[in-house]
């Protein structure tokens, strides 16, 4: 399939965005990745996803797919040859989908609470929840990994996939704190986790470096209290 | 071997309705336990120790949270009367318009439905734009993927019973067959199908409930 044949609508900081690459690097796909400005949103990211507006979206053909762990288990589906990203038993794979909900809708706000959180104490409760939250994401790695290296076991999957995107804005959050989030000593095995799954060749330049986003969350909160400030005027 | 099937649920939950109305379309022999979401019991928590919520499947002691994901995993177990479409793209789309149902539309109508008076025109400008966007998905189909029921309709299914509930609530039509002739249509094709129509909760708990819990967020609502 030529690579113009697949397209993917993104924005690299983004985390969602990220996900969809890792899939299409691990099966190998060749794609055009369109840069979208999301400021400005482009003729074709409005038609390609009229209801939501956002990225990533993917091009298939003419085909356009939205929302991120749609378009991942979409990718699984059509290129279904190995790696295969979600697990094959059925009961697994409800396990998996379970947890990427859990992180979605639950774990990763708390990671944009603590991007906003301006002062130590807010700071604080934030790493706090997030690390109830990881605890939880620890079990289900040991659970999932059956004593392997990635939640889906010797390879990467679909869980690998959907935790791993959030490592770059982890590693932010902590330089931005000076607050541990991923601590060893109290989820060792998914800092030895994090460990592989950067290093994975389907990962490597992927994910922009913590400093890039560690200036765009500054930039995030600079623009939050600008408009804070014309608000009150 | 003999499965053993059990379904933790309760007697209004819309998020259990859809795998009572699954089980049923896939002939699926199962054992209920209805939950009091105010006292659970130590099985459900046991469980669903994450959430603590309904509805739970526990399939061979084993046990699947999370509506659209037990769905999923009812479709991959018993392969026999699909609920999603097998072509890749089509199941992509039910996910997608499945997230939009819980994620955009469900709780545009809550807000409109929890709306004090002042706020309910611009609460129901979201609502009527979400519905709209849901109306388009139906032209020319009876119901989602076609002639049949799927898991589309189950996921949506909420829709056919609340929104008349919320409707006569706050002595409003929301889904007139003017402006959404589809949607009204599916909603009678959907509320009369044999599978469907004999799982509702009865119609005069569901008011007083929904009234009580409408009462409840506007008091609390309620600037001093």
């Amino acid at each position: 399939m030529a690579a113009s044949d697949v397209k993917l609508l993104g924005a690299r900081p983004s985390p969602f965005v990220n996900r969809v690459q890792f899939a299409l690097n691990l099966k190998s796909i060749d794609h055009e990745f369109i840069p979208q400005n999301l400021a400005e949103k482009s003729e074709l990211l409005l038609k390609s996803n009229p209801v939501h507006k956002k990225v990533p979206v993917l091009i298939h053909g003419d085909q356009p797919i939205s929302e991120s762990l749609v378009i991942v288990q979409y990718i699984d589906e059509v290129w279904s040859g190995p790696p295969s990203l979600l697990p094959s038993d059925p009961y697994d794979r409800a396990t998996a989908r379970f947890w990427a909900a859990y992180i979605d809708e639950k774990w990763f706000p708390l990671v944009r609470d603590l991007r906003n959180a301006t002062d130590e104490q807010s700071k604080a409760a934030a790493v706090e929840k997030l690390f109830e939250g990881l605890k939880l994401l620890e079990d289900a790695f040991v659970n999932s990994s059956k004593g392997k290296g990635f939640f889906g076991g010797e390879k990467l999957g679909f869980l690998d996939i959907v935790l791993g995107c959030y490592l770059g804005w982890v590693r932010a959050g902590e330089i931005f704190t000076g607050l541990k989030i991923l601590d060893e000593t109290k989820t060792p095995a998914l800092v030895g986790w994090a460990e592989r799954f950067a290093s994975h060749k389907a990962v490597d330049g992927v994910i922009p470096e913590p400093e890039e986003l560690v200036n765009l969350i500054k930039k995030f909160q600079a623009r939050a209290a600008a408009a804070a400030d014309a608000s009150s005027k | 071997m003999a499965e053993e099937v059990k379904l933790f649920r309760t007697w209004s939950s819309r998020y259990s309705l859809r795998i009572v109305w699954a089980l049923k379309l896939k002939g699926i022999e199962y054992e209920t336990i209805f939950e009091d979401l105010t006292n659970k019991s130590p099985s459900l928590l046991q469980y669903n120790p994450i959430h603590g919520k309904v509805p739970v499947l526990v399939h061979d002691g084993k046990p699947v949270c999370e509506s659209l994901v037990i769905l999923e995993y009812v479709d991959d177990t018993w392969k026999h009367n699909p609920l999603l479409p097998q072509d890749p793209y089509e199941k992509s789309m039910a996910r997608f318009w499945a997230n939009f149902g819980d994620d955009k539309l469900m709780k545009s109508i809550w807000q409109l439905f929890i709306a004090h008076e002042k706020d309910q025109d611009v609460a129901a400008v979201a609502a009527l734009e979400n519905l709209k966007i849901v109306e388009e998905q139906l032209k020319g189909k009876k119901f989602f993927h076609g002639e049949t029921i799927g898991y589309l309709d189950l996921a949506f299914g909420w829709i056919a019973n609340l929104v008349s509930i919320i409707e006569e609530i706050m002595s409003l039509k929301l889904v007139d067959g003017e402006r959404f002739p589809h949607l009204s249509s599916w909603i009678q094709n959907f509320m009369d199908a044999p599978v469907i129509r004999d799982c509702w909760p009865p119609r005069d708990k569901m008011i007083i409930k929904y009234q009580v819990g409408r009462e409840k967020h506007l008091a609390a609502a309620t600037p001093k």
